[in-house]
């Protein structure tokens, strides 16, 4: 195991996200406001409460999984598609470093920072809304395996991704709406029946409503069929990722 | 024997588009040595350095690096080994010392900042260590990319046109650090285009053209073959026979009896050309004008890979 390498380049992807500190940060705390100022204390004040839960506080999990989410996915995908972009790739490939190892390093930096974000919107929340979460631990494993498994997505999306276009295309034509579909800003029972049914095919879903239950213990669905659909989506990034390796896809010739 | 520093055997790629780049090639590379790949754009050359060192799929044969095989023990294959790329591939918003830094860390090895000092300093780059590699001109940037495959202390050195668009002075420069490393132990392949440099500083010379290793020969039998030159004498009035004395000499006669052709090895002519010359003047023969030929290796290159 190539430990060294594997920090090499857990350290280069975060050194990029403390050099431009001020821009990583602001930016989802200013968005972060601006959803509970519209949602929360605009239109939240007119909802009355769900499952028992003010809106302004049943918006906090989906809120931080919407950041969560797009920030794995865009700091992921670019962090592997700059290299390739910039050919800079090459030493990785010639490097005495597995592909699990390169995985580790970019997807975990990653998802470290998207975590990063997470954490910062769950504070800057704190100031909007009374904050309560019921299982501490439980709402880190899934902050935990949100942040990778996404990370992962993103990073097959770097390595698909051809130009800078198809890098933005798959966040905003796929990541967005799911994200605002899978019951982050409502709870997916309140659907008719055919758009709830539509709506369990949207691996969101599980996310959103896993973490919720961890503050309120309120949940769209099982906790442990959350989790169980969050390992699945996550294996199966995984193996496209050992695939893409192992053919050398988009990245050996 | 010792084992090669690398050995290549029926190394075959096919590109998906399709284009054949390498036709099983075998080459072996001796520990120590310095290789210079010779070949026109689009030959092979930098398809072979890349499947070696693991970025391009080879589509048939194997590699092995120091006898280890570069596909499944990529580990001990990859850690030997440094490249540098054709292309100024680097990160441009990173400090010299970073980029440097981080390679040696990719690369597994231990920190060492003394030995990281040591290698700016050979290539002149320690005064901007802490420049932005945007900052930087074309010579340096290139600098820093051998700087960067130097930084994981690497037993064998690919370097990919390292000349290509550089001026005379970093040239030299660049020759001396690769004399150096050859000096320690470092076994060193190169691709050029400029035949003067492989010369210069090959040990042996490889000729490849259109995916085939069509030449593989120690450099000072190449420099023999080189050194071979032709004296051509236009006779102002045609000969039939040639005479006993000037046959001895070694000169023949050619195109219908207009010219007489003298061979010689430039180093160490059998007969001096004044000698000749007075041989044919006591012969009687007049001539109009004479010329001089050498064969170079540019010849003998531009030769093999225009059949």
């Amino acid at each position: 195991m190539n430990w060294r390498g594997v920090w090499a380049i857990f350290q280069y992807e975060m050194a990029r996200f403390f050099r431009t500190l001020g821009q990583s940060l602001i930016s989802p705390v200013i968005s972060t406001v601006l959803y509970f100022v519209v949602f929360g204390a605009a239109i939240g004040s007119r909802i009355q409460n769900v499952d028992g839960v003010s809106y302004g506080a049943f918006i906090v999990p989906g809120l931080v999984m919407l950041s969560l989410l797009t920030q794995s996915v865009s700091n992921a995908s670019f962090g592997i598609y700059f290299p390739r972009f910039t050919g800079t790739i090459y030493e990785y490939l010639s490097a005495p470093i597995s592909t699990m190892e390169m995985v580790l390093g970019f997807v975990g930096a990653a998802a470290a920072k998207s975590l990063l974000i997470g954490l910062i919107i769950l504070v800057t929340s704190a100031f909007f809304v009374p904050l309560h979460i019921a299982h501490p631990l439980w709402m880190v494993v899934f902050l935990l395996l949100t942040a990778l498994t996404f990370s992962l997505f993103g990073f097959l999306i770097g390595l698909w991704a051809d130009g800078f276009e198809k890098l933005q295309i798959i966040p905003l034509l796929v990541i967005t709406p799911l994200t605002f579909l899978g019951g982050s800003f409502y709870p997916i029972s309140i659907l008719p029946p055919f758009w709830h049914a539509v709506s369990l095919f949207n691996p969101v879903v599980y996310l959103v409503s896993g973490f919720r239950w961890s503050f309120n213990e309120v949940s769209d669905v099982s906790v442990w069929v959350s989790l169980a659909m969050t390992l699945v989506f996550m294996s199966v990034c995984l193996g496209a990722v050992a695939w893409i390796f192992r053919t050398g896809y988009r990245l050996k010739n | 024997m010792q084992q090669p520093a690398i050995a290549v055997r029926g190394v075959s790629k096919t590109y998906a588009t399709g284009l054949t780049a390498l036709k099983a090639v075998n080459l072996d590379i001796e520990p120590g040595e310095i290789f210079a790949l010779l070949g026109p754009n689009g030959a092979g050359k930098t398809t072979l350095i890349n499947i070696i060192c693991g970025i391009v799929m080879k589509s048939g044969g194997t590699v092995l690096v120091n006898g280890h095989d570069n596909i499944t023990d990529y580990r001990a294959a990859r850690s030997l080994i440094g490249l540098v790329p054709q292309e100024l591939h680097l990160s441009i918003f990173e400090t010299v010392w970073n980029t440097i830094s981080f390679s040696r860390t990719l690369f597994g090895k231990p920190r060492n900042d003394a030995y990281l000092e040591k290698v700016l300093r050979q290539l002149s780059l320690w005064d901007k260590r802490d420049s932005k590699i945007m900052a930087l001109s074309g010579g340096m940037k290139r600098r820093v990319l051998i700087a960067k495959a130097l930084a994981n202390e690497p037993r064998i050195l690919f370097l990919d046109e390292p000349t290509a668009g550089v001026d005379v002075e970093l040239r030299q420069d660049m020759w001396q650090v690769v004399r150096e490393l050859r000096d320690t132990g470092v076994t060193i392949i190169l691709t050029t285009h400029y035949i003067e440099e492989a010369e210069d500083l090959a040990d042996r010379v490889g000729v490849i053209s259109k995916g085939e290793l069509i030449l593989v020969e120690e450099k000072k039998v190449l420099m023999k073959k080189m050194g071979q030159k032709q004296l051509m004498l236009e006779l102002s009035t045609p000969l039939t026979k040639l005479p006993k004395k000037l046959a001895d000499l070694g000169l023949e006669l050619r195109r219908d009896g207009h010219e007489l052709l003298y061979k010689y090895d430039m180093r160490s002519p059998k007969h001096s050309i004044a000698e000749v010359l007075a041989a044919v003047t006591a012969a009687k023969l007049r001539f109009g004008d004479l010329h001089t030929e050498q064969s170079s290796l540019e010849d003998i290159f531009m030769g093999l890979v225009q059949r």
